[in-house]
C-alpha cells in the first residue's frame, strides 16, 4: 500500500468520522452541565430520517439539517423538562427515547426507504487542499467535516477559555457552589442539554445527507450508544472525544482493509470490531487494570500519566439540584 | 455599613430554625455568634449571606430593606460568607475557580485576575500557589482563597463558619491576623460562627448567643465563659466522670506498617492498642489517621507491614471478614456509608445480624428491632424508614447496629453535628462497651473531645504519626503543636 | 391540588389514554383511518384463537424475561443486556437440539439447562465487567449484545446452516424430539407456562422473603453503605446477573423451541428491550408486571396484523407502547413533584473514576 492509498483511506477515515464528532462534542457538553443524554441512538435515528424526509421534499440539504437539529432538540427537552422540573430518572428517559426514536423513525420513514436524495457536495478549499498530506486531509472534504472541526476546537475554547463555558463546568461538578456564584444551575443545564441535542441532530442528518445516503429502516442504529461512549473515553473534553472518534473510525476502516485483504476471515471477526473495541476504551479509562500498569511506570510519568489515561465525571453528572 | 436583622423566621417542616431573630451588627467590628448544634446559626447566616430565603423577616443594610436572590447578589450588596466546606470546585484550577462568579466579559482574563490574586494574597499573608488545582490544597488554603474571592468581589460584611476547625496552628495564626486588620484598619465587620468559647474570647468584641432558634443572650467581650455558656445551653452541663478501667490483652497490634493511596503514602506506623482501650487519633483532615482507620477495618489494604488483631494475623483480610471477626466501623457519613435511606430500621437490623437464615424472620426482627429502639432511645418505629430519622437518632441507630460484642470499634467523627448532651449520651455508650472488652480507635477533628475521652492519643501530621501519648498528660497546646508538625 | 387527585384517582387510565391520542394523531397524518388501525390491531391479538394462543405464546417469554429484570433492578442494574442473555439462552437450547440425542422429555430438560447456563453466563459477563472492569453495565449489555447477534448470524449461515444451503434464515429444523410439545396447532407451549410460574414464584420468594433479596434491595438503593452493611456488590451483582440471565435464557429456548423450530436471525425479537419496558410500566411492581407483558404482547401481535392489513409499518406497536412508558416515567411519580427529593445519583459513569 503506498501512500497516495494511505491517504484517501484516512481522509475517508475523518469523514467518516465526522459525525461521530459531532454527536460527541453535543454531547460532552450535555453532560458538563450534568445531565446525561442516553436517548443518542433513538435521537439520532430520528434526526436521520428527518433530515433525509425534509431535504428531499424541499429539495434542500441545509433545511434538512435544520430540522433534524430540531428533532435532537425536541429529544433533549424532554429528557431536560423530566429531570429538571419533574424530577424523574434521566437514565430511564432516555432509555425508552431511545427505542421510541427507533420505532418512529421507522414508522414515519416507512415510504422513504432506499430512495435517492440530496446530499452534501464536495468542496474543497482552495490552496489550502494542495498542501503535502495535510491537503487532503482536512481541507478537501465537504462542509459537514469542516464543520465537525471547528466545532471540536471552538467548544473547547467554549469550555476553558469563557465565562459561560466556566459557568457550565461549574453546574456539573457542583451545583450548590455554582448556585452561590450566581450561575442559574437549572437554565444552564436546559440550554446545554438542548444545545447538545441540537448537534445530536445535526450528527444523524449528516450521516444520512453524507455518509450513508438516503434512509433505510435502522439506519444509523448503534452510533448513538458508540457516542455515548466515546464521551467517557474522551474524558468529557471534545479534542480528547474528537480523537476517540476518529480512533473508532480508523478501527472500522482498518477492518474493512483487512477484510479486503483475508477475505477468508469470517465476516464475524470483522463486525465484531466496534463493540470489541467499546468495551476495550472503556475498560482502559476506568478499570484498576489502569491503576496498576499506571503504578508499574516511573514515579515521574505517574501524575501526567494518570490524568492522560484515567478520566473522572463532572461530579454532579445526573444528579438534580433542588434551587430553594 | 450597618446590618440590622428584623423578626428573622425560618422553619423546615416542624422545625422553628429560627424563631423570630433580631440582631444589629455595626462597622469596624467583630462578633461572635455562638450557640450549640441546632441553635440556628447556621441558617440565620445562610439567610444572611443570601443562600436561603427567610420565611419571614427583614435584611436591612444602611436602613434599606433587601432580599437576595442568591450569594451572589448578596456578594453584589457586600456580604460573603465563607463555609466550614468553602463554596469551590475541587477539580478547577485556582484561577478558574477564582473567576467563577466575576462579571468580565466572555472571555477569561487570567491574566488580571493572577495579578489582582497576587496582591490580594501578599496584603494579608497568605501564600498561594497560582498552578494548582483545588482539589490538592489543604482546607486552610480553600478558606484564604474564598475569603480573597469574597474581598476581591467587595464584600463589607464577612460571615466565617467554625473557620479553625480542620485549619493548621499557623494557618489560624494567619487568620486571626486578618480577621483584626480587616475589622481594625479596613473596617469591615467580621461575623464568627463558632462552639469554640476560647477564640471567641480572643478575637470579638461583641457576641451573640442562640439557643433553639431564639436569641438568648449578648455581651461585650470580655466577659465570663460561665455566663457565655449559661447562656448557650441554660446550665452548665455535668460531664460525667470517666471511670477509671484496667486495660486488658492486646488487641490491635500494628508493625510497620505502610498504606498508599494516590494522594497520601503513611508508614512506620507501630501501635498496639489493649482491650478495653479508648485510643484517639488526632490531626488535621487528611492526614493519615483514617488510612489507619480504614486499614484496621479491612477498607484498605496496607502495602507493607502486618497487622494483628486479638493474635490473629489480619493483614490481608477484607471489610466484610473482619466484620464476621468482631470488627466494625462507623462511619462519619451517616447516610453516604452507613444507612440506607429507603430501607426501613428492621431491615437495617435484619442486614447487621451476624447469623442469618435463608428466609427472613420479620416478625421476630421487628421485636428485635423495637427492643433495639427502646435500648438506644431512638425517636421512630420498626416501619420507619431511615431517612426519616434526625441526624441525632440516625447516630443512635448506627450504633444500636453495632452487634456485641465487639473486638474493635472504629469510628470516624462520632460526635460530629451532634450537641454536647447528644454527644455525652453516646460516650456512654461506648464507654459501656469498653468494658465488655471492645478497643476502641476514633479520630476527631476537636481536640477537646480527644484529649477528654481517650486513654491515649496518637497525633497525625502530614502522614507522620507521633509518639503516643497519655491523655491525662498531655494538653490542647501540646497536640497543637504536635498536628503543626513540631514533632 | 385537585388536580393531582383526580390525576391520581383516575391514574392507571391516563397513560394509556396519552398514547391512543398519539397514535391517533400520527395515524391521522398518515391518512389512515384510526379506527380501522386500531380494529385491525385487536383483531390480530384475538381475533381467533390461534392469534389469541400466538398472544400467549409471546407472553411467555417477555415475562420470563421481565421476571427476570425485576431481580437486577433491585440491585439497582441497568440489565439492558437482556436482549444477548435469551439469545444467548437460544443458541444454547439449539445446541442440544442439534446435537444431542436423548428421548423427549430428557432432551428438553437438558435445553433448559443449557439455556440457563448459556443465558447465565452471558449475563455473568456483563457483571464481571463491571465489577472488575468498573464498565458500565448499560455499555457492558449493549456490546454484548451485538456480538450475541453476530453469533447467532453467523451460526445460522455457517457451521448450523440447513443442509439445502444457507438462507440466513434460519439454521437447520431441530428434531421433533427437541421442540416443546404445543397445544392446538398453535406457537403457545403450556409446559412454558409452568415454567413462568415457577419463575415468577421464585423472584417473588427471593425479593420480598428472603435475605439475600434484602441485600439486593440494600445495594440497588445505597451501595456505598450496603457494603457497610456487609454486603458485598461484587458477589450479589454477580449473583443476581446470574439470576437474571438464566431465565432470559429459559425465555430464549421457549422461543427457539416452541415459537420457532430453529434458530433464527431475530431470534429474541426485541423481547429483552421490551422487557425493560415493561418493568418501566410496571413501575417495578412484581405483580403488575405479568398484566403489563400480556397487554404488550396483545399489542404487539396485533400490529403485525396491522402491517399486514393495511400496509403501515408493524412498529406501531412499538410506539404504542413506548409512549406509555414514557408518559408513565414523566409522569408516574406525582409525589416527587411535591417532596423534595434527596440527590439522585446515575451511576452510568460514576463507576469510571
Amino acid at each position: 500500500m503506498n501512500n497516495a492509498e494511505l491517504i484517501i483511506i484516512f481522509s475517508s477515515i475523518i469523514l467518516q468520522a465526522s459525525p461521530l464528532i459531532i454527536a460527541v462534542c453535543g454531547e460532552t457538553i450535555t453532560e458538563r452541565s450534568g445531565v446525561i443524554n442516553l436517548s443518542l441512538d433513538g435521537t439520532m435515528l430520528m434526526a436521520a430520517m428527518t433530515g433525509f424526509v425534509v431535504a428531499l421534499k424541499s429539495n434542500n440539504v441545509w433545511v434538512g439539517f435544520l430540522s433534524a437539529a430540531v428533532v435532537g432538540m425536541v429529544f433533549a427537552l424532554i429528557i431536560a423538562f423530566g429531570s429538571i422540573r419533574l424530577k424523574q430518572n434521566q437514565v430511564a428517559i432516555g432509555f425508552v427515547l431511545t427505542l421510541l426514536g427507533d420505532d418512529l423513525s421507522s414508522f414515519l420513514g416507512q415510504n422513504f426507504t432506499r430512495i435517492p436524495g440530496p446530499f452534501i457536495k464536495k468542496l474543497a478549499i482552495p490552496v489550502l487542499k494542495d498542501i503535502p498530506i495535510l491537503g487532503p486531509l482536512f481541507f478537501d472534504q465537504n462542509l459537514v467535516v469542516y464543520f465537525a472541526l471547528i466545532l471540536v476546537v471552538f467548544t473547547w475554547w467554549f469550555m476553558f477559555r469563557t465565562r459561560p463555558g466556566l459557568q457550565l463546568r461549574a453546574a456539573g461538578e457542583r451545583p450548590a457552589a455554582a448556585f452561590s456564584r450566581g450561575v442559574g444551575v437549572n437554565r444552564v443545564r436546559y440550554l446545554y442539554t438542548i444545545l447538545g441535542g441540537a448537534l445530536v441532530g445535526i450528527a444523524g442528518a449528516s450521516y444520512s445527507l453524507n455518509i450513508k445516503l438516503g434512509w433505510s429502516d435502522g439506519h444509523t442504529r448503534g452510533l448513538g450508544w458508540i457516542a455515548l461512549a466515546i464521551v467517557i473515553f474522551g474524558g468529557w473534553s471534545p479534542i480528547r472525544g474528537a480523537f476517540g472518534a476518529i480512533l473508532f473510525g480508523a478501527t472500522k476502516s482498518l477492518a474493512t482493509v483487512l477484510q479486503r485483504r483475508y477475505p477468508e476471515v469470517s465476516v464475524v471477526a470483522f463486525n465484531s470490531i466496534p463493540w470489541i473495541m467499546m468495551i476495550a476504551v472503556l475498560l482502559l479509562v476506568s478499570s484498576q487494570f489502569t491503576d496498576w500498569l499506571i503504578s508499574v511506570m516511573p514515579r515521574r510519568l505517574q501524575r501526567p500519566l494518570h490524568q492522560l489515561l484515567k478520566v473522572s465525571p463532572p461530579m454532579a453528572l445526573g444528579t438534580i439540584f433542588e434551587e430553594d | 455599613m450597618r446590618i440590622e436583622l428584623r423578626q428573622i423566621r425560618k422553619s423546615f417542616g416542624p422545625v422553628k430554625a429560627n424563631d423570630g431573630i433580631d440582631l444589629i451588627f455595626e462597622g469596624g467590628k467583630i462578633y461572635g455568634l455562638l450557640g450549640e448544634n441546632g441553635a440556628g446559626k447556621s441558617t440565620l447566616m445562610k439567610i444572611l449571606s443570601g443562600y436561603q430565603p427567610p420565611d419571614s423577616g427583614e435584611i436591612l443594610l444602611d436602613s434599606h430593606s433587601k432580599s437576595f436572590k442568591s450569594p451572589a447578589d448578596a456578594l453584589k450588596n457586600g456580604i460573603g460568607m465563607v463555609y466550614q466546606d468553602p463554596h469551590d470546585f475541587p477539580p478547577f484550577t485556582i484561577l478558574d475557580n477564582y473567576l467563577l462568579g466575576k462579571d468580565t466579559g466572555l472571555v477569561l482574563d487570567f491574566k488580571d485576575a493572577r495579578k489582582e490574586l497576587t496582591e490580594l494574597a501578599s496584603r494579608y499573608g497568605f501564600e498561594v500557589d497560582l498552578g494548582a488545582i483545588i482539589d490538592n490544597l489543604s482546607l486552610g488554603e480553600r478558606q484564604q482563597l474564598e475569603l480573597i474571592r469574597l474581598l476581591a468581589g467587595g464584600a463589607q460584611l464577612l460571615i466565617l463558619d467554625e473557620p479553625t476547625t480542620g485549619i493548621s496552628a499557623e494557618q489560624k495564626v494567619l487568620l486571626f491576623e486578618s480577621i483584626h486588620r480587616l475589622a481594625k484598619e479596613e473596617g469591615k465587620t467580621l461575623i464568627l460562627v463558632s462552639h469554640k468559647l476560647d477564640e471567641v474570647q480572643e478575637l470579638c468584641d461583641y457576641v451573640f448567643i442562640l439557643r433553639r432558634g431564639q436569641l438568648v443572650g449578648e455581651s461585650e467581650i470580655p466577659c465570663q465563659t460561665s455566663s457565655l455558656v449559661e447562656m448557650m445551653f441554660g446550665q452548665v452541663p455535668s460531664r460525667s466522670e470517666r471511670s477509671s478501667f484496667i486495660l486488658g490483652e492486646p488487641a490491635v497490634q500494628l508493625k510497620n506498617l505502610k498504606i498508599s493511596t494516590y494522594r497520601l503514602t503513611i508508614e512506620d506506623i507501630n501501635l498496639t492498642i489493649q482491650s478495653g482501650e479508648v485510643f484517639g487519633f488526632a490531626g488535621l483532615e487528611g492526614s493519615g489517621q483514617k488510612l489507619v482507620l480504614q486499614a484496621c477495618a479491612g477498607i484498605l489494604h496496607p502495602e507493607a507491614g502486618q497487622m494483628l488483631i486479638n493474635g490473629t494475623d489480619t493483614t490481608v483480610w477484607s471489610f466484610h471478614k473482619l466484620q464476621k471477626f468482631g470488627v466494625a466501623y462507623v462511619s462519619a457519613g451517616r447516610i453516604e456509608e452507613g444507612l440506607v435511606g429507603d430501607l426501613s430500621l428492621t431491615e437495617h437490623v435484619i442486614l447487621s445480624l451476624p447469623e442469618h437464615k435463608f428466609l427472613v424472620d420479620w416478625k421476630g426482627s421487628r421485636t428485635e428491632t423495637q427492643i433495639r429502639i427502646e435500648k438506644y432511645q431512638i425517636v421512630g418505629r420498626p416501619d420507619t424508614m431511615a431517612a426519616e430519622l434526625s441526624g441525632g437518632n440516625q447516630q443512635r441507630l448506627l450504633f444500636a447496629l453495632l452487634n456485641t460484642p465487639l473486638r474493635l470499634l472504629l469510628l470516624e467523627h462520632p460526635t460530629r453535628g451532634l450537641d454536647v448532651r447528644s454527644a455525652d449520651w453516646i460516650w456512654q455508650l461506648l464507654y459501656q462497651r469498653r468494658e465488655e472488652g471492645t478497643a476502641i480507635i476514633f479520630m476527631s477533628a476537636d481536640l477537646d473531645e480527644i484529649i477528654e475521652r481517650s486513654d491515649r492519643i496518637a497525633v497525625f501530621s502530614g502522614g507522620k504519626m507521633s509518639h503516643v501519648v497519655e491523655a491525662h498528660k498531655t494538653s490542647v497546646d501540646e497536640c497543637g503543636h504536635l498536628i503543626g508538625g513540631q514533632l | 391540588m385537585n388536580f393531582s387527585k383526580w390525576l391520581r384517582v383516575s391514574w392507571p387510565v391516563v397513560p394509556i389514554l396519552a398514547s391512543l391520542i398519539f397514535t391517533t394523531v400520527l395515524l391521522l397524518g398518515f391518512g389512515a383511518n384510526p379506527i380501522e388501525s386500531f380494529q385491525a390491531m385487536i383483531e390480530g391479538s384475538f381475533g381467533d384463537r390461534s392469534k389469541t394462543l400466538s398472544v400467549l405464546a409471546f407472553w411467555i417469554p417477555m415475562l420470563l424475561a421481565s421476571t427476570g429484570l425485576l431481580v437486577t433492578f433491585t440491585a439497582g442494574l441497568w440489565n439492558i443486556g437482556v436482549e444477548g442473555q435469551i439469545i444467548m439462552g437460544a443458541v444454547a437450547a439449539s445446541w442440544v437440539a442439534l446435537k444431542v440425542t436423548a428421548p423427549s422429555p430428557l432432551l428438553i430438560g437438558m435445553e433448559i439447562l443449557a439455556a440457563m447456563a448459556g443465558g447465565g453466563l452471558w449475563a455473568a459477563i456483563v457483571g464481571v465487567l463491571k465489577t472488575r472492569g468498573r464498565v458500565h453495565e448499560i455499555f457492558g449489555g449493549l456490546a454484548l449484545n451485538n456480538l450475541a447477534i453476530i453469533l447467532t448470524n453467523y451460526l445460522i449461515s455457517g457451521p448450523w446452516q440447513p443442509p439445502e444451503g444457507g438462507t440466513f434464515r434460519g439454521t437447520q429444523p431441530f428434531q421433533e424430539a427437541a421442540l416443546l410439545p404445543r397445544f392446538a396447532e398453535s406457537r403457545f407451549s403450556p409446559i412454558s407456562l409452568v415454567f413462568v410460574i415457577i419463575a415468577f414464584g421464585l423472584v417473588l420468594l427471593s425479593l420480598s422473603g428472603t435475605y439475600w433479596g434484602l441485600k439486593l434491595k440494600a445495594l440497588g438503593k445505597n451501595p456505598r453503605s450496603a457494603f457497610f452493611l456487609g454486603v458485598s456488590s461484587e458477589r450479589e451483582t454477580i449473583l443476581a446477573m446470574l439470576f437474571c440471565g438464566a431465565l432470559a435464557g429459559i425465555a430464549g429456548a421457549v422461543r427457539v423451541l416452541s415459537w420457532f423450530d430453529s434458530l433464527r436471525q431475530s431470534i429474541s425479537g426485541g423481547i429483552g428491550y421490551l422487557a425493560l419496558l415493561v418493568v418501566m410500566l410496571a413501575m417495578f411492581r412484581i405483580f403488575w408486571v405479568p398484566i403489563i407483558a400480556f397487554f404488550f404482547s396483545a399489542v404487539l401481535n396485533g400490529s403485525i396484523t396491522l402491517q399486514l392489513r393495511t400496509q403501515l409499518h408493524s412498529s406501531l406497536g412499538g410506539i404504542l407502547t413506548g409512549v406509555m412508558v414514557l408518559f408513565v416515567l414523566l409522569f408516574g411519580n406525582l409525589n416527587a413533584l411535591r417532596r423534595k427529593r434527596t440527590e439522585e445519583n446515575v451511576e452510568i459513569v460514576d463507576e469510571q473514576r
